[in-house]
């Protein structure tokens, strides 16, 4: 195994070395150093020129350059970084980069996890209810949904998503029909996805459709949009109804004590809601608070689990730290959303929350809570687009994936032996059907990073992508040149990764190097 | 390097396919033995699956029987000849009034379009709206549909021939040929397709680059579309390799060898017919690829460029007006998602209509309807013909089978589900 990755690891380093090589030559041929010059009129010009071809070197072979310039970027191997400089901004290459990436994850991380995570399901679901009508809804839309350019979706998403919302909040009021409509739409939409026979199907549709209803309406009614809270009670149902939920995906309803143990967890939640404003009162917070938390939150989940004990405690504690989770993503939210008020009426913002361009908001100040939820009305249009393509993609993968599984033997075996439908499909056949995805989601994740190309040109966020087409623009060759390392080297490392889970995960890979 | 911990994704293109030489109902079977009703009479609706028939005309069957499939042909064919007769193409004159670069008169206050949904017969002077220069969008937009449909067949095609020769001599030859073009691909997959697209884009619209001294409007677009089907053939050239890999340990290839025949015959008279399936699925799902690709470039720029139209050119110039003159981008944007759907649909249904492994199971509804009709008693239970039937818990198959009454499904009503149960 590991002659293996080290055979493939120096065959595509090889291979980078190369590419960079071919690419170096042809942006020097491609990209047009005197762009600016062109239509200038300066009595000075022929000396312009002259100047600037001494600033870029231009008179060496592009060959001998490729070479400096290799000898610069591989001192990043033993820390002395020089990637050469922008010239046009004059910037070193070694300082543009570090912000840029940090965007770039900043943006691609939540995307990714939240695409993963839906398309997964949708595509579960899509695969066990095959050939239905909700099955075909979802084939329909993710071709949509692969066809979308995101360039279109994204200048729709600032207007409609930003702009046009924006507006709504200042008088947030719907039409009946509109909200009636939604509330049909989702009570078909739950109906198709949890299919089942007709005496299953219309109290599905009618609690679904009437559930939407009060929902909708609650929020239009309360004023809730402009001044939005879970609230204790908010984050209480959730949490209930998360313990139930997961316990039923996770292990079903029939374990008691994996029923129990989420239940309370909910409810030590629950309890610890109101210590926990005191805390987030009294004490400026950090991600480094949050993830302690976090942790704290899981601990407790496993302990309740284990404390309840059983045949299989285990079983009960992972569910219990799901819950514990679940709860603390919600306890954060409620406490983002608590300083919407605020930062909504802020001079900066002006009652504009939603933004179209850029990363924050400048002239912001605030504590931790406020410039986190700047950052997350920064984040949530790019990240509707990303997720909107990729969604496609997972959904469709999964479902394929899936319905190969169920088609196996060991599934109708595991059928045959009467094992509940719960069972076979979430322990016996996702497991299974998520296997290719392993090869297929470091690789994305880490693609990604170089590659939210039009999405970060469109939405201004100054990542990577935006790194790059900038630099075309301004045909500065260098930062063009660490773009294409970085994003490179990231490929081989995603798929020595891709390569190296799938071997560990499937036990039938053999690899004879 | 042949043992990549990798298996082919869900979509399985890998499955060996009997050619002509295997016969031609190899996988599919003898057609007595599959359905249940197959003694009864004329051939049963299960058993028409697979009447004797040739290779060729099971998936013609397949694929004209895919509604998506089907819809999408239509759709795609109806916009290309709008497009081209709209327009004109070369020396051939349209049928529409204006073209794409003159001006007029702007007609409705900021060029809004003459036709609405208000009174649908009435399409005016300008149906598509007019932009801040009187330019007409109908006009526009259909160019740019011409544009953007010959750019993604010149991508298509170049892909197709590239990644064919490329993977057929890899895998043919394998050894030392096929690790240095494999290694080749490789530096083709390292980047973004985006990223390199726009080097090249850049190159190709950039004022550095003349092809035989002639002026850069006349080539701009198919020069864009041979270079980026000269970036988008990697995928097809792995898939073709790694077919060729299986069917060179073949017993047709060794007889074939046997018999005297050449390794160019081998390759395009025994082995490529077993791959066209392969080839075909995958260049369509390609050509849907690069329209949005080449949409995307336009945008960003590194694409077609101002005087020359294409939809995401359209787009690009036009994305600041989205709050004044919103027609000017939707319906750009509209047609790059119908082409792009319409190819997607279409590669679906040859998928299906290629993979051995899907056996088309009438819904129990049409078979229980085709019962009826003749003259059998309806009501059967879901029988495990099919491969990817057999192990779905859908609705259906869980269901006591006997007596279906109308509507009992509850969802789409009967029209919706019959159409789509049919095939897929």
């Amino acid at each position: 195994m590991i002659r293996f990755l080290l055979r493939r690891t120096l065959s595509t380093a090889l291979v980078l070395l190369v590419v960079t090589f071919v690419l170096y030559l042809l942006l020097d041929y491609t990209l047009d150093y005197f762009f600016d010059l062109r239509q200038s009129t300066a009595p000075n010009i022929g000396q312009l020129y002259e100047a600037r071809a001494q600033l870029l070197d231009l008179d060496t072979p592009a060959v001998v350059r490729y070479f400096q310039w290799l000898a610069g970027a591989s001192g990043c191997l033993v820390g002395m970084c020089d990637l050469g400089t922008a010239w046009y901004l004059g910037q070193d290459v070694t300082s543009q980069l570090p912000g840029a990436i940090v965007n770039t994850i900043k943006l691609v991380t939540a995307a990714t996890v939240f695409a993963i995570v839906i398309g997964v399901f949708i595509g579960l679901v899509s695969a066990i209810r095959q050939y239905t009508g909700f099955d075909y809804f979802i084939t329909f839309l993710s071709f949509l949904m692969y066809s979308l350019p995101v360039f279109w979706v994204a200048v729709l998403l600032k207007q409609y998503g930003a702009i046009e919302f924006n507006n709504f909040l200042a008088d947030p009021t719907v039409g009946w029909g509109t909200i009636i409509t939604v509330s049909l739409v989702s009570g078909l939409l739950w109906m198709g996805a949890l299919g089942g026979s007709s005496r299953r199907r219309i109290p599905v549709f009618i609690g679904a459709a009437v559930v939407t209803f009060a929902v909708v309406w609650f929020i239009l009614a309360t004023g809730w949009l402009n001044s939005p809270s879970l609230g204790i009670v908010g984050v209480g149902l959730t949490g209930l109804a998360a313990a139930v939920v997961l316990t039923y995906l996770s292990t079903g309803l029939g374990n008691r004590r994996a029923l129990w143990t989420s239940l309370t967890v909910a409810v030590v939640g629950i309890g610890l809601y109101m210590p926990l404003q005191n805390l987030f009162w009294y004490v400026e917070m950090s991600w480094l608070w949050m993830l302690l938390l976090l942790v704290v939150a899981i601990g407790i989940g496993l302990a309740v689990g284990l404390a309840f004990r059983g045949r299989d405690p285990w079983v009960s504690a992972r569910t219990g730290a799901l819950v514990a989770a679940v709860m603390s993503f919600f306890v954060f939210v409620d406490r983002v959303f608590q300083g919407w008020g605020e930062y909504s009426r802020h001079p900066a913002i002006n009652g504009r929350p939603i933004a179209t361009i850029g990363a924050e908001t400048p002239n912001l100040a605030g504590d931790f809570w406020v410039t986190n939820l700047d950052s997350f009305t920064h984040l949530l249009l790019p990240s509707i687009a990303l997720i909107l393509i990729s969604l496609a993609s997972y959904t469709r993968y999964t479902r394929g994936s899936m319905l190969e599984v169920l088609g196996q033997d060991y599934i109708r075996t595991a059928r045959a032996k009467g094992l509940p439908e719960r069972t076979v499909v979430m322990r016996h056949a996702l497991r299974n059907a998520l296997l290719p995805l392993a090869s297929v989601v470091p690789v994305d994740i880490i693609t990604m990073i170089g590659g939210a190309v039009i999405t970060e040109t469109i939405f201004g966020w100054s990542g990577m992508g935006k790194l790059f087409i900038d630099s075309m623009n301004r045909n500065e060759l260098d930062p063009i040149m660490a773009y294409i390392v970085i994003t490179g080297l990231l490929a081989v490392v995603a798929n020595l990764v891709a390569d190296f889970l799938y071997a560990v995960l499937d036990p039938r890979i053999r690899v004879n190097a | 390097m042949s043992n990549t911990p990798r298996t082919t994704g869900p979509g399985g293109q890998n499955a060996p396919r009997g050619g002509p030489e295997t016969g031609p109902t190899a996988e599919t079977g003898p057609p007595a033995e599959t359905g249940p009703a197959a003694e009864t009479g004329p051939i049963s609706i299960e058993g028409r699956e697979t009447e004797g028939l040739s290779q060729g005309a099971i998936v013609r069957r397949k694929f004209f029987g895919h509604k998506g499939a089907m819809a999408g042909m239509f759709v795609l064919a109806a916009i290309a000849v709008f497009a081209y007769s709209a327009q004109g193409f070369g020396p051939i004159p349209g049928w529409w009034i204006h073209n794409h670069t003159s001006s007029g008169p702007i007609m409705n206050p900021a060029g809004a379009p003459t036709w609405s949904l208000a009174d649908p017969f009435t399409f005016g002077q300008h149906p598509f709206g007019q932009d801040d220069i009187g330019r007409d969008n109908f006009a526009r937009v259909m160019k740019g549909v011409q544009i953007s449909l010959m750019v993604m067949v010149i991508i298509g095609i170049v892909a197709l021939v590239l990644g064919t020769v490329i993977g057929a001599i890899a895998g043919y030859y394998r050894g030392r040929l096929d690790a240095f073009l494999m290694r080749v691909t490789d530096g083709f997959i390292i980047l973004p397709t985006i990223v390199v697209g726009s080097i090249l884009g850049k190159l190709v619209s950039g004022p550095n680059f003349s092809l035989f001294g002639l002026s850069s409007a006349t080539y701009m677009a198919p020069a864009l579309a041979v270079v980026l089907g000269a970036i988008l053939w990697t995928s097809l050239a792995r898939l073709v390799r790694g077919e060729f890999l299986a069917l060179r340990e073949r017993e047709f290839v060794d007889s074939a060898r046997v018999a005297g025949a050449g390794d160019f015959r081998i390759m395009a008279k025994h082995m490529l017919p077993n791959t066209m399936g392969v080839i075909i699925v995958n260049t369509t799902l390609l050509m849907s690829q690069a329209i949005v690709l080449e949409a995307a470039l336009s945008f960003l720029g590194f694409g077609i460029r101002a005087p020359q139209v294409s939809l995401g050119q359209l787009i690009n110039e036009y994305q600041s007006a989205f709050a004044s003159r919103p027609w000017l981008f939707w319906w750009a944007g509209l047609f790059i998602i119908l082409i792009a759907l319409c190819v997607n649909f279409i590669g679906d249904g040859l998928r299906d209509a290629f993979d051995p492994r899907m056996k088309t199971v009438p819904s129990l509804r049409r078979m229980n309807r085709a019962d009826r009709r003749a003259g059998r008693v309806p009501g059967r239970q879901m029988s495990g013909t099919g491969q990817q039937e057999t192990g779905t818990t859908t609705a259906e198959a869980k269901r006591p089978g006997t007596d279906h009454e109308p509507g009992a499904d509850g969802d789409g009503g009967d029209d919706g589900d019959d159409g789509k149960g049919a095939s897929h």
